[in-house]
Parts: structure tokens; C-alpha cells; sequence
């Protein structure tokens, strides 16, 4: 694979110091945030992970004269996507590790990682006997040097005008759908009440001994909003027992 | 003269390898989307590089509209996993085989 790309990259002039630098520094913090995404026990620390990750490819984007897009991936990612990803870890409590050496399917891991080396080393191969372009002339305007900004905005604005709205449609629909996934659903037939008792199983477990806690039987129908203050009545109590 | 090509589309290659070995080898369903996140950036990266090395700004408003879609995506999917996890209590991508809730 290594030989591959430097056959590659001989093919063309020779970079400056800093760019070689500054490549080779963002180029490992992308490797071993991904990395660190795949194998660390536990989701927060995955979602550490994958903000090294992004902006180790905004700094690439950076070197590449894509300015408005490094800043958009870190406001976009970093500033919202992952802020998500941790809010919905917290919010379900799956922060515990796990452990990740037990292999629930015999003989999965060495197969997926031979399926991708594969598809990855045909990748490059293809890579190498092919050509890049088709010769088809640009639609959204060449990239003439002019501000980044500018020149994105007018394509933006202009050749994919459509698309553009399309994705302000889309947005909506993700709001909505979002909404309606994660609404609590109404609890107003028996039916509800049944499939909301493994849920309250579950809560229990989490903070084990949080609904006996003393002072707050009438406050038990009340759920979740009742759980923090059993959970902080709750080691004073045990440490009283004990 | 800056790096060649070539380099980010092996260090993409590279990237999309490992978010797919993630999706392929984790469990926990927050995880595979996060590696899956890690494929969208690889892609990302060689719009990029293609932008830059063909000229063409046509890359990087498909890596625009590749964000958009990503963010779609990720707010619907955690929403699925919210609604998943209060039905079974479990992140575990193993569980989840049946289609009634």
C-alpha cells in the first residue's frame, strides 16, 4: 500500500517543508482519532475520539484552500453533530465500558478486516491503472483562485440553486422525524402502561435502590423527574444501614 | 509546490478503511454511526482533493451537500436509537432483530 502511494505521489513536484509538516501532523491525528474511535471501550471516549478526527481533516481542508469548509466542518461536526452524539449517550446512561473482546459471532473480526484490506488494496490498484477524470468540462465553474467563500457562493447560489433548497426541505423533515421517533408515546390504554414497565425496570437498575428510598413513596408516579432526588437521598441511606 | 494528491487520497483510503472495519467489528449502534461518520469524512476528504487538483469548486459543494445530508441523517438515527433503547434497553446492534418493537 505504502509503495502504491509513493509511486503515486513521485509522479509530481516536490512539496515544501511546512506543507510536509503540517500534512504529516494532521494526517496522524486522523489515523489515531479514527483508530481510537473503533476500539475504545467506552462511547464518550469514542466521541472524544471522532472531535480529534474532524479536526484533523478540517486542518486538511485548510492545507487544500478549502477555508469555508474546514470552518464548516468544525462548527457543523464538532460543534453540533458530536455535542448530539454525546447528548444521546448521556441521555440513554450507556457510558459504561464494554468489553469488546468478547467476539458475539465466531471468525467476524479476522473476516470484516480481511473483506476491507481487500477492498482497500483493489481500491488503490484501481487506483493506480485508471484515470481520474472523465474529460467532461466543470459545471460549477473552475476554481480560478478567486476567495473560497465567493466562489462556493455563487455555485451555491446559482448551478445547484435546486439542490440547495432541496436540502432545507430535508432539514425539516429530519426535525420532524426526529420529533415523532422520540416523543414519549401517550400512556393513556393498559397496553402503554405494560410496555412502559420495562423501562422503570431499567431505571432501577441503573440506580439501584433509588425508588425505597425513605420520604418519597407518593413521588414514585412521577418517574424520572422524581429520580434525582432519590438518587441523593439514597447513599445517605445506605450508609446509615451499613 | 504543495502534497501531492495522491497522499490525501491514500490517507482517505485509509480513513474510509477503518470507519468500515468499525461499522463491521462494533455493536454498540452509537459507535457504528460514529464509524460511519468517519467513512462520510474520508469521502469528504477526496471531494476535497479532487476540488483542488482538477480545479473544479464542484467538489466542495458535493462535500456542502454531504454535511447537510450527515447531519439529516445523524439527528434520525439518534432519534431511532431513542426510540430503540426505550423500547429494549439495549445500544446492542445484536438485539435488535426483530422488527416489532
Amino acid at each position: 500500500m505504502t509503495a502504491a502511494l509513493l509511486t503515486l505521489a513521485a509522479t509530481s513536484g516536490h512539496p515544501t517543508i511546512p506543507d510536509v509538516g503540517v500534512f504529516a501532523v494532521a494526517a496522524a491525528i486522523v489515523i489515531a482519532g479514527a483508530v481510537g474511535v473503533v476500539v475504545a471501550r467506552n462511547p464518550v471516549h469514542s466521541a472524544l475520539m471522532l472531535v480529534m478526527t474532524l479536526f484533523g481533516v478540517a486542518v486538511l481542508f485548510v492545507l487544500q484552500q478549502a477555508n469555508f469548509l474546514a470552518a464548516v466542518q468544525v462548527i457543523v461536526y464538532a460543534g453540533a453533530i458530536v455535542v448530539l452524539f454525546l447528548f444521546v449517550i448521556m441521555f440513554l446512561g450507556v457510558d459504561r465500558e464494554e468489553d469488546i473482546r468478547a467476539e458475539p459471532l465466531r471468525g467476524q473480526r479476522p473476516l470484516a478486516i480481511a473483506l476491507v484490506v481487500l477492498g482497500t488494496t483493489g481500491l488503490l490498484l484501481l487506483g493506480q491503472v485508471s484515470k481520474w477524470t472523465t474529460g467532461q468540462p466543470s459545471v460549477a465553474g473552475s476554481d480560478t483562485g478567486a476567495p473560497n467563500v465567493n466562489l462556493l457562493g455563487k455555485s451555491l447560489y446559482t448551478t445547484y440553486l435546486f439542490p440547495f433548497e432541496a436540502t432545507s426541505a430535508l432539514l425539516i423533515i429530519a426535525v420532524v422525524g426526529a420529533v415523532v421517533l422520540a416523543r414519549r408515546p401517550p400512556a393513556t390504554s393498559a397496553e402503554d402502561a405494560v410496555d412502559e414497565t420495562p423501562t422503570d425496570d431499567v431505571v432501577t437498575d441503573r440506580t439501584p435502590g433509588a425508588p425505597e428510598a425513605p420520604g418519597t413513596p407518593g413521588a414514585v408516579t412521577t418517574g424520572a423527574v422524581a429520580t434525582p432526588a432519590g438518587a441523593d437521598v439514597d447513599p445517605a441511606d445506605t450508609e446509615v444501614d451499613a | 509546490m504543495s502534497i501531492s494528491p495522491a497522499w490525501y487520497l491514500g490517507l482517505s483510503t485509509v480513513l474510509f478503511a477503518i470507519g468500515a472495519v468499525g461499522v463491521l467489528v462494533r455493536r454498540n449502534v452509537l459507535i457504528m454511526f460514529m464509524c460511519v461518520e468517519l467513512m462520510l469524512n474520508a469521502s469528504n476528504l477526496a471531494f476535497v482533493t479532487f476540488a483542488r487538483t482538477l480545479h473544479d469548486i464542484g467538489g466542495q459543494v458535493l462535500v456542502f451537500f454531504v454535511l447537510v445530508v450527515a447531519a439529516a441523517e445523524v439527528v434520525v438515527g439518534l432519534g431511532i436509537v431513542v426510540a430503540i433503547f426505550r423500547r429494549r434497553a439495549s445500544a446492542n446492534a445484536d438485539d435488535l432483530h426483530l422488527m416489532k418493537g
